[in-house]
Order: structure tokens, then C-alpha cells, then sequence
């Protein structure tokens, strides 16, 4: 029995793709930096972005295998959030990792030589670019199934909360993760009781080949936790004073003992997906005017020069203190060695299991 | 007849399916517009429409959910899991109401779903991109599983299973999607176009569900294998000169337990051989039913070669993937045992 498939009523697809809602007004009255923060943020978000540009070189030499995911325009994000929070404060995120793991004081050659799979990664090579830890640096990950940290770093809340430690747990995910049906279960308990967690939603438009639009019911990420009374805005996630206003602000209410917070960071990934991305989702001119108009590193820079008259030759060395910290990495993760076979084996259970 | 990789074979399938039965709707995570991160779903979208093939967000229980209630109000959704290894949010979906829809309902409702996966390794995925869970399905009463090992096979059996009144989990080894994998890692890709196994009809055909096949007949082991192990047997049957029968079982459920009865009646000697992770694995049911029915011809015992008991790992890929390496020093040791 074939009845005749609904060819006018579809599961409605969007034509095009919509633009996100501009952020809100929270965001347009935005503190200025002093000249020490800009400096900061600037260091910061360069490291990634060369950073990130190594691995891309990297992958394309064939020194990384598998699966890679960078961060490049997304920097202010993460850096801005580390510039609102506290030592002991808690980091988890998905796969698109690198550049959290750098914002969080991890070493250079771990993370890179975890991309090129040696014994000196952060997981000694078993992990690869999506599956990296640091207890000493309170980053859990790191985690390659989409969504499945945002229960986690409820979690992590609950552990604060219970051992009255007065740290937040800073839990990001994107656009995409932000369907998944273990977020609504974690936005639930979270507020229920009380953690102090604030979700980063990084919205840069697509997950994978898909627009935000052509996934989500509501492209407003801020009012998902709406029905659960959770609070959030929208953020200008290219601007990192915005972002570390926001944090500021959604941190505090974490703290103090207000629940949770959602935060939507507006940003965008220059890249694409992962490294065998075709891309054909979106215009290069789209890339171009986010890298042209919007880019966080950019944005600083030129304040630097206007506002506080950093002189080109001190941001060239700048510059060059970043690319030797990067080279260095790349050196180190080019030539340690590969896990040792045991290696294999290791890490499993921590008594290995009769076989 | 076309020469067909195994992503365009699965894809004629899908194709001929949608074309012959308004009720066959595809979806999944960049199924639509994107066309699916392997390409699978290329162009079904602007063939059939939006209402027909189109993306859905990244919720796998929806999905998986979703589907099982068109299916049982008739329609016949064949939806995509990116990944084998992001079934598991959907697991609930799968085990408690895909495959108990028509014991819990007395026949009353059915459930003719597909779950179409790409599972194992060999692409440097690591330990969430590179999985074979394929006993997670084979152990729940209530569905149907298989595993292709080659673009005209994977097209007959997709219809099949398409056609096919219950539930039928679908797992395409995306190491064979461009090529016959053999896991001689370090040579290079060899093409389908090469094989004659790409040659593919274009229209409808069916390749039953429960019917195995010998891809090499030989009279001193049976290796029982599936999916890409059928073509790491064929090297290592090769690169050692024992004279091995290959049995590629093609569905592990319905299993075609008659060829391998008669196969190792015949050869006496045993090796089945999978990538998933040794314990609990579907190779031990194998080896139990060999046990069972063949015991009294058997000179050796059953061999299992098989992933290892580990995650898989992002560095040490071919340490963890059995090759015919591994399987060559098998095949020696079962040739020696008495
Ligand atoms: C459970 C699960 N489903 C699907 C995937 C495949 N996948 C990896 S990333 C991704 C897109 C996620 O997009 P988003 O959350 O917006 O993050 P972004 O990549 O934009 O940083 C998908 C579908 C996965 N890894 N895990
Ligand atoms: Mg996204």
C-alpha cells in the first residue's frame, strides 16, 4: 500500500539560511579592557590561532591522522570565559578542544603531540586530538560523542556544590550538541538543584554541514532553558570583552548560589568541520566578511594600536614569542616517539581484566 | 550493469527503494542537504524532495524514536546513524521498542525499519569513531543484522532490508566504502572499479537476508568472517598458502548456520575472525554453534582472532586491527594443532 508521499508538506526545511538574532543589548554596553588585559587577550588568542594553523600544516603533511577539529575563530570564547573565572573553576567541552586546553594553561607539546599520536600527549596517544585531560588543570576533556559532556559537567557542578568549594563548572557545547536530548535532561537538574554550572552554548552557525536553522526549532540558544527557568543571553562571542562581561556576570550567578546560567556565544569557525570538510554548505564571501569584520584576534589588535599605542614592532614580537612556542611543539610532537606496544593494554581498568 | 563503489551501491539502493515505494523515507544528520558525511545519501534529497530525504538534528534517540513510530503507521524509514559509535544514545529506542514492537503487540504492529551505520576502524578514528558493536545487536532477540562486505552485495542486501518487516540494523564497514580493505595497511588503496564484486545492476535486486556465501573454497580451514575481515581472510589465506575456505556470512541475523556446518564438517579446522573486541563478541556464539554442531569432525579447537580487549586506540591502530598478520600466524598455529 503506497499512499503518495507529501510532497508539498515537507518536515519544513528552511531555504535559506537564516542569520542568528543579534545579541542583545547586554552585550553592546560592553567594559573596556586596560592595556594589561588587551595584552592578555591578544597573547592568549594568538597562541590558539597559530596553534591551530601548525595542526592544520601538520595534518596536511600527513603527521596527523584521523580526526581534527580547530577552534580558528573562535578564540574569544574561550579566552574571555578564562578571564571571568577562577583557579579551580572546571573546563568541559567536545571535541572542538585545542584551543579550551591551551585557555586553561595546558602545554603546547602535550596537546599537539596527542594529535600525532605519541607518548608524550596528554593521553599518551590513545586519546588523539578529541580525547584530552588535565587533572592539574581542571580541563575534563576533551570528548568526542556530541553532547554527552553536558551531563558531565552537571555533574562536575554537583561535586562543587557538594563539597562546597565555591567553583563553577564551566560546561561548553554547540550549536549542534545543543539538540541532543541529555542537554534538556542535565538543563533540569541543574537548576532542580541548584549547581553552579554555566553552559556555553558556542553557536558558530553550523554543525557539520548543517545550519543552525535547518536543525533547530529554536535558533535562539539563550531561551532554552526557558521552561526550566534557567537564565541566559545572547553574546557578542567575537568580542572578548563582551564574552568576559557575560562570564563575569553568569559565573557570579553560578557562585553565589543561584543555579545555572546559559550563555550563547555568537561566533563563527573560519574552517571547516574537521579537516575533510568540502565546505559547500556556505559562500566563501560568507568566511570572508566574519574574517574581515569580526575577527576576535583582530578586533584587539587594533585597539592595542589606537588606543594604547603598541608599537608594530612590539606586537611582531609578540607574534614571534607565540610561533616559537608553537614550533616548539611541533618540533617535540614530530619527533617523540610512538606509545610504547604495552601501551595498548594500560589504562583499561586499573587491574587488567583476566584474558 | 555499473562499476560501483560501496557508498554508490548503498546509495542505488536507497535510490531504486524511494523510487518503487512512496512510503521509504530517508533521514539522518547531514542526510539531506549535505548528503551524508560518506556521501551515501547524495542526491536523493533534490530526486525525491525534502518530505522524503532530509536532515535531522543531532539527536539520535529522536531519531531512532521517531522512526520506529513511522514505521509502525506504515511508512518504511531507511535513517542513517552517522556513526556506529553515536548509536548509543539510541540503544533504548532500539532494544526496548524497535525489536519489541511485534512480540509486545502480538503482530499486531510491526516495525520495517532500517538503521544504516558505519562502524570500524582503520581510518585513525580512535575510540569514538572506529567501533564494530555489532553483538550489542545480535544479542537482542527482535532484530536483524548485517554487515556487507562488497558494493554488490551491500546493495542487494540494503533492498532486502528495506523490503524486509522488521527491524534490520545495517552496518557498512567504512573502511570498504572506497575500496576492498584488505589490512595491508601499508600498501596502496586498491579501487572497487578493480573487483568484480563493483560490477552492480542498476535497477532493483534483492540479496536474501540469512544466506552466506564461500568466497574462497579450500579443504584445510574454514574461516568464518563478515564486513572487512572476509577480505583480510582472502589476503592472509593468501600470503600464508594454506588452503582456506572463506565463509562470507554477509547477516548474522537470520545466520546461515547450514555453510558453516558444512564447511567445517569438511575442513575439521575452525577460525572465526572479526574486528570487534574478543569478549562477548560475536565470534564466541560462533565458535559455541561450530562446537555444537560440528564437533565430532573438528581436529583442532575453534580460534577466535579478533580486535583486542581495549578501546580503540588513536596511535596503535594496526596494533589493535587484526591483519593478516595476525590471522596468518592463526592460520600456522590451527594447521599445526591436533
Ligand atoms: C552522538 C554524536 N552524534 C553525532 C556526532 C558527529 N558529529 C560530530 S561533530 C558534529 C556537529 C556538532 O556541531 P556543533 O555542536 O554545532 O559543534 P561545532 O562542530 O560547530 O563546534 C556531529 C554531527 C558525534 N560525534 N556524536
Ligand atoms: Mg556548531
Amino acid at each position: 500500500m503506497a499512499v503518495a508521499a507529501r510532497k508539498s508538506k515537507a518536515p519544513a526545511q528552511p531555504k535559506a539560511a537564516a542569520r542568528p538574532a543579534k545579541a542583545t543589548p547586554a552585550s553592546s554596553n560592553i567594559a573596556t579592557f586596560t592595556r594589561e588585559e588587551d595584552l592578555h587577550a591578544y597573547r592568549e588568542m594568538l597562541l590558539i590561532r597559530r596553534f591551530e594553523e601548525k595542526a592544520g600544516q601538520m595534518y596536511g603533511m600527513g603527521l596527523i591522522g584521523g580526526f581534527c577539529h580547530l577552534y580558528i575563530g573562535q578564540e574569544a570564547v574561550v579566552i574571555g570565559m578564562q578571564m571571568a573565572s577562577k583557579d579551580g573553576d572546571q573546563v568541559i567541552t567536545g571535541y572542538r578542544d585545542h584551543g579550551h586546553m591551551l585557555a586553561c594553561g595546558m602545554e603546547s607539546r602535550g596537546v599537539m603531540a596527542e594529535l600525532t599520536g605519541r607518548r608524550g600527549g596528554y593521553s599518551r596517544g590513545k586519546g588523539g586530538s578529541m580525547h584530552m585531560f588535565s587533572r592539574e588543570k581542571n580541563f575534563y576533556g576533551g570528548h568526542g560523542i556530541v553532547g554527552a559532556q553536558v551531563s558531565l559537567g552537571t555533574g562536575l557542578a554537583f561535586a562543587d556544590w557538594y563539597r562546597g568549594d565555591n567553583t563553577v563548572s564551566m560546561t561548553y557545547f554547540g550549536d549542534g550538541a545543543a539538540n541532543q536530548g541529555q542537554v534538556y535532561e542535565s538543563f533540569n537538574m541543574a537548576k532542580l538543584w541548584k549547581l553552579p554550572v554555566v553552559f556555553v552554548i558556542e553557536n558558530n552557525r553550523y554543525a557539520m554541514g548543517t545550519a543552525v536553522n535547518r536543525a533547530s526549532a529554536q535558533t535562539d540558544f539563550s531561551k532554552r532553558g526557558v521552561s526550566f527557568g534557567i537564565p541566559g543571553e545572547q553574546v557578542d562571542g567575537m568580542d572578548v570583552r563582551a564574552v568576559r562581561e557575560a562570564g563575569l556576570r553568569a559565573i557570579e550567578h553560578a557562585r553565589s548560589g543561584k543555579g545555572p546560567y546559559i550563555l550563547e556565544m555568537q561566533t563563527y569557525r573560519y574552517r571547516g568541520h574537521s579537516m575533510s570538510d568540502p565546505a559547500k554548505y556556505r559562500s566563501k564571501d560568507e568566511v570572508q566578511r566574519m574574517r574581515e569584520e569580526h575577527d576576535p584576534i583582530e578586533q584587539v589588535r587594533a585597539r592595542l594600536v589606537r588606543d594604547f599605542k603598541i608599537g608594530e614592532d612590539d606586537l611582531k614580537a609578540i607574534d614571534a614569542k607565540v610561533r616559537e612556542i608553537v614550533n616548539d611543539a611541533a618540533e617535540f610532537a614530530t619527533h617523540d616517539p610512538e606509545p610504547d606496544p604495552s601501551e595498548l593494554f594500560t589504562d583499561i581498568l586499573l587491574e587488567p581484566a583476566q584474558g | 550493469m555499473a562499476k560501483m563503489t560501496m557508498i554508490e551501491a548503498i546509495r542505488s539502493a536507497m535510490d531504486v527503494s524511494m523510487g518503487r515505494d512512496d512510503n521509504v523515507v530517508v533521514f539522518g544528520e547531514d542526510v539531506g542537504f549535505f548528503g551524508g558525511v560518506f556521501r551515501c545519501t547524495h542526491g536523493l534529497q533534490q530526486k525525491y524532495g525534502v518530505s522524503r530525504c532530509f536532515d535531522a538534528p543531532i539527536s539520535e534517540a529522536g531519531i531512532v524514536g521517531t522512526a520506529i513510530g513511522m514505521a509502525a503507521y506504515g511508512l518504511r524509514p531507511c535513517i542513517e546513524i552517522q556513526f556506529a559509535d553515536y548509536m548509543y544514545p539510541a540503544y533504548d529506542q532500539i532494544v526496548s521498542e524497535a525489536a519489541r514492537l511485534r512480540y509486545r503487540s502480538a503482530g499486531d504492529f510491526t516495525c520495517p525499519l532500517v538503521i544504516r551505520m558505519p562502524t570500524g576502524g582503520g581510518i585513525f578514528g580512535g575510540q569514538t569513531h572506529s567501533q564494530s558493536p555489532e553483538a550489542l545487536f545480535t544479542h537482542v532477540s527482535g532484530l536483524k543484522t548485517i554487515v556487507p562486505s562488497n558494493p554488490y552485495d551491500a546493495k542487494g542486501l540494503l533492498i532486502a532490508a528495506i523490503e524486509d518487516p522488521d527491524p534490520v540494523i545495517f552496518l557498512e564497514p567504512k573502511r570498504l566504502y572506497n575500496g576492498p580493505f584488505d589490512g595491508h595497511h601499508d600498501r596502496p588503496v586498491t579501487a572497487w572499479s578493480k573487483h568484480e564484486l563493483s560490477e552492480v545492476p542498476e535497477g532493483h535486486y534483492t540479496v536474501p537476508l540469512g544466506k552466506a556465501v564461500t568466497r574462497r573454497e579450500g579443504g584445510a580451514v574454514t574461516i568464518l568472517a563478515y564486513g572487512t575481515m572476509v577480505h583480510v581472510a582472502l589476503a592472509a589465506a593468501e600470503d600464508t598458502g594454506i588452503d582456506a575456505e572463506i565463509i562470507d556470512l554477509r547477516t548474522l541475523v537470520p545466520l546461515d548456520l547450514e555453510a558453516i556446518v558444512t564447511s567445517v564438517s569438511k575442513t575439521g579446522r575452525c577460525i572465526v575472525l572479526h574486528e570487534a573486541t574478543l569478549t562477548s563478541g560475536f565470534g564466541g556464539e560462533l565458535a559455541a554453534l561450530v562446537q555444537e554442531h560440528c564437533f565430532y569432525h573438528l581436529e583442532a579447537p575453534v580460534m577466535r582472532v579478533t580486535g583486542w580487549d581495549t578501546p580503540y586506540p588513536h596511535a596503535q591502530e594496526w596494533d589493535y586491527f587484526p591483519g593478516p598478520a595476525r590471522l596468518g600466524q592463526a592460520l600456522r598455529d590451527i594447521m599445526e594443532a591436533r
